[in-house]
């Protein structure tokens, strides 16, 4: 076997799994040390460097690394890494100092940016520290985008949204309020240097059967949410049929439960394991009795004397042949219903973008966006968020933003595009004493914590009481000792071997083994124990002095406790923190 | 020695054996010996015969004197017996304890300071009588806890940690047993599991002495240049001159067994030893024949490792002594103690 390439930040990168599964990389478990060690303004910073908003999506976050946690490969939940976050945001001190600061000296570059929603913010993020003059076109009232108008405040109070939108727009971000661009063509003539199109996803699909048009009882679900955020709705009838089961349905059926909603069922045309929606999610709504209905696909809206009195379903019954979903019909019910919101799913929409400008639309009416650059295919306007290629969440916009970010810096200092600046990396050793390392590398077995909730009376006196009330102490207390310090890398010197089996011996997961080298498949073979996931790699090393024999590591089940490197007598294991460099716009990192 | 306990994350992938155990539930305390003793490969591999052969646990004595090595069974199987004897004296609690429970399994674990010095007079009875147990000497050629002295298993010419050369012949523990009449002698090395195991299986299962002597280098005070018990040396010199494969009585014996197989011995309760890749001139059933291959290529600097001898017609001690089947713990105090008529009776067969 071809020698592991270490020195790729790649490789140990993909060993940190909640780092590798983050689209804007968030350096996770030296965020959760730092909460061990009480340093929740440090936590609270170093995510802010990399997802801008670690407030609100230490509460909304889709939350990619939970399901890549290391810890489910060998206990049954993963770290609590989003409520993790959000204990760092509500514990940090004042932080004002410690922001990016835009330059009294101006660049003399101007971006506009359409749309004050997460990608939009997280561009003028990066780039007003640089000295650009940013300007954001809104049309709504308020900033925040769907952060504020499809997320209901029990889930995200708009304080905390608040704080960390004046983060940004504190650096003197001009943004008009109540200005939606109507037209590119207008907005390229008034020459900025560059244009970011960060509009989102903000129509909802709509549901064609007989009746649609015939009730005003009928609702889109984030047209629905939105009326909702701004107080132009705050009552719905007793009984509500939501159609759909993503998080938008979820969001929806709980505003419905808080706004006077009483028998409230969600209408799924799957089971639950053909679900969008995150299950933490379906939880909290199975939580506030909200019912959810498997295999109902929708027929029609019946109408009687003008008003609506519920809806048809055709009912199915499912299987699974083959691992493919088999339905087959059964009968027709009805359900009565006096609202009905219809949340199965949204898209971007650009009627105000004119075709004669230079910039390709797909079969799809969509902008045509560079997956490297982000750039459309005419120079100088960029597209990060939903807007780019459809409803993604916040953490992902975020990550095209910083992207955009970097090619908009790049455009107007007028160097390549396509050249991306290299991630980097340091690794340093851990060792501290005769075992002791600079970390805790002791496995804690502990379960999961459970976030505790306002009781069900109380959560629904108002729509804006936050359900969650955030970790105790004594629970933080626990959840950061579950982290299994994935960045603490395991660093071999093959040199130094003399082949004991110490490191092999000790083991808690069998993951090491020596064994004469050869083809991967047959190496595969020798291993100590069976490495069945195909997406982790095996560390090979170069032959070992002794007998020409290979060490090899599979990466999947390390748990990093380090014993390896403890019960090794040349020090040819060792424990290292590997930290990865990401580059930012006007921040390119150092490389090896 | 590690301050952590290790983890109780294990494989998923962990295969519980006949008893519903795995590998795992057969580990001890965290080792307390230097990082890359072999002795702690010694023990990787005892847990690894003891799970593989569905030991119960609580059917399993564990038995050492005084050093390094007998510093070991605390890393072996938790839920075990054990007893920690005065220094080289193993052998006669393992004999009085095999005597007084003949079901347990019984391990004793030993370092040649304890069994070829200080101990060595008692090892040699424990053979003599055949007492049914696994002898582990794990051999590094030093006396590790008082900081590397040369025990008597130290070669002639091999240098110590600063640089003397011993000059007293060694006692080798493999040509004393072949010599005193032991039934199962066997030489490993701790870096070699694939060797080691099925050893230590055959052992467990052999019906008497099973003595085996582990080359385990002392990584602190003898892995240097001019060791020759040192990882190098061993890697170097090891002549491994058969192969043994255990083959438990239940298992099916399949093709898995290629042709060439000089020996099969059955073992007493019905598992095989199966010999492959043995030297033309090599019996290992034959007494004579063994000792005087094993003394020619030990003088030309080799060491040869493997099941060198083994002898399954031989009786243990109680096959001998004809004593009860049942384990003398669970007899009655009226049976073991028959009573003052009873003692007269005997004595009076005497007159």
């Amino acid at each position: 076997m071809r020698p592991s390439d270490i020195g790729n930040p790649d490789y140990f990168h993909k060993v940190v799994d909640c780092q590798w599964a983050c689209p804007a990389h968030t350096n996770v478990p030296e965020y959760i040390r730092l909460i061990a060690q009480g340093r929740y303004t440090d936590a609270y910073m170093l995510n802010r460097e990399s997802n801008v908003f670690p407030a609100v999506l230490g509460r909304t976050c889709d939350r990619p690394c939970e399901p890549a946690c290391r810890r489910t490969r060998v206990d049954e939940k993963p770290v609590a890494i989003c409520r993790l976050k959000r204990v760092a945001s509500d514990l940090k001190d004042d932080v004002t100092a410690l922001l990016p600061r835009a330059p009294a000296q101006k660049n003399g570059k101007r971006i506009a940016c359409v749309g004050a929603g997460p990608a939009s913010l997280a561009v003028a993020n990066d780039l007003m520290p640089l000295g650009y003059e940013v300007t954001i076109f809104e049309k709504s009232p308020i900033p925040g985008g769907l952060m504020r108008t499809n997320i209901p405040a029990f889930r995200l109070p708009a304080a905390v949204l608040d704080e960390e939108i004046d983060m940004i727009l504190g650096m003197g971000v001009d943004v008009r309020y109540g200005a939606p661009v109507t037209s590119m063509k207008a907005l390229l003539a008034e020459g900025y240097d560059a244009v970011f199109v960060g509009s989102g996803a903000p129509r909802g699909k709509e549901l064609d059967i007989p009746g649609r048009r015939d009730s005003d009882r009928i609702h889109i679900g984030i047209d629905w949410l939105e009326s909702v955020a701004f107080g132009h709705t705050d009552r719905i009838g007793e009984r509500v049929l939501i159609i759909g089961v993503g998080n938008t349905a979820m969001d929806c059926c709980r505003t419905s439960r808080r706004l006077g909603g009483k028998d409230i069922k969600v209408m799924a045309r799957k089971p639950r394991a053909y679900f969008k929606a995150s299950p933490w999610e379906l939880e909290d709504a199975e939580e506030e009795h909200i019912e959810i209905v498997i295999n109902h696909e929708p027929i029609r809206f019946v109408i009687e004397n003008g008003k609506l009195t519920g809806m048809e379903f055709q009912r199915f019954e499912s299987k699974e042949e083959g691992g493919k979903l088999v339905q087959t019909k059964l009968d027709k019910v009805f359900l009565p219903a006096d609202d009905v919101i219809l949340a199965i799913g949204q898209e971007a929409a650009f009627p105000w973008i004119e075709r004669d400008l230079g910039i390709d639309f797909d079969k799809w009416e969509m902008p045509v966006v560079d997956k490297v650059t982000f750039q459309y295919s005419r120079p100088g306007v960029f597209s990060g968020g939903d807007a780019a290629w459809g409803p993604q969440n916040i953490i992902w916009a975020v990550a095209h933003a910083h992207q955009a970010a970097l090619s908009i810096h790049a455009y107007c200092q007028g160097t390549s595009l396509t050249e991306r600046p290299p991630q980097g990396m340091t690794l340093s050793s851990a060792k501290m004493g005769l075992h002791e390392w600079s970390y805790k590398n002791d496995y804690n077995s502990i379960g999961r914590q459970k976030m505790k909730h306002v009781d069900l009376v109380e959560r629904f006196k108002k729509m804006n009481v936050e359900v969650e009330l955030g970790f105790s102490a004594e629970q933080t207390a626990r959840e950061v000792e579950r982290c299994l310090n994935c960045d603490l890398q395991t660093v071999f010197t093959d040199s130094l071997c003399i082949e004991c089996d110490a490191c092999v011996d000790v083991c808690p997961v069998l993951c090491l083994t020596i064994a004469p080298d050869g083809e991967e498949a047959d190496v595969r073979k020798r291993l100590s124990a069976p490495a069945t996931n195909p997406k982790q790699d095996l560390f090979a090393s170069g032959p070992l002095p002794q007998t020409s024999r290979i060490m090899l590591k599979d990466e999947d089940l390390c748990v990093h406790c380090g014993l390896c490197a403890e019960r090794c007598p040349t020090a040819a294991w060792d424990m290292q923190k590997f930290n990865l460099l990401l580059p930012y716009a006007g921040k390119p990192c150092k490389t090896r | 020695m590690s301050y952590i306990k290790k983890p109780v994350a294990r494989h998923p992938s962990l295969k519980p054996n006949t008893l519903g155990l795995t590998l795992r539930d057969y580990e001890g305390a965290m080792s307390t010996l230097c990082a890359g003793c072999g002795h702690d490969s010694i023990t990787a591999a005892i847990v690894r015969a003891l799970y593989e052969l569905d030991t119960p646990p609580h059917m399993l004595a564990k038995l050492s004197g005084i050093g390094c090595s007998s510093k070991t069974p605390t890393y072996f199987v938790s839920g075990s017996h054990g007893f920690n004897s005065a220094h080289g004296r193993m052998p006669a609690i393992a004999t009085g304890a095999s005597a007084a429970n003949r079901e347990l399994t019984y391990i004793g674990v030993s370092g040649d300071g304890d069994s070829l010095s200080i101990g060595l007079g008692q090892m040699v009875h424990a053979i003599r009588r055949n007492v049914k147990m696994l002898y582990v000497i794990e051999n590094n050629g030093v006396y590790g806890l008082t900081k590397g002295q040369f025990s008597a298993s130290a070669d002639v010419g091999s240098k110590s940690k600063k640089g003397e050369a011993n000059t007293q012949a060694p006692l080798d523990p493999v040509m004393l047993a072949l010599d005193i009449g032991a039934t199962f002698v066997a030489r490993s090395f701790s870096g070699d599991k694939a060797q080691l195991v099925p050893i230590l299986k055959a052992g467990l299962r052999h019906d008497g002495f099973a003595l085996v002597d582990v080359i385990s280098p002392c990584v602190t005070f003898n892995d240097h240049e001019g060791s020759t018990k040192s990882y190098k040396h061993t890697r170097k010199h090891q002549l491994p001159i058969l192969e043994a494969d255990f083959v438990p009585f239940a298992a099916e014996i399949t093709a898995d067994y290629p042709e060439g197989a000089a020996h099969s011995v059955k073992m007493h309760d019905g598992s095989m030893v199966r010999f492959r890749k043995v030297a033309a001139d090599y019996d290992p059933t034959d007494r004579a024949n063994v000792a005087s291959y094993l003394r020619e290529h030990q003088r030309a600097g080799e060491v040869p490792t493997g099941l060198l001898y083994l002898d399954e017609s031989s009786e243990d001690m109680h096959r001998a002594a004809k004593t009860v089947k049942t384990p003398l713990t669970r007899l009655t105090h009226e049976e073991l103690c028959p009573g003052n008529a009873a003692l007269r009776k005997l004595q009076e067969a005497f007159r």
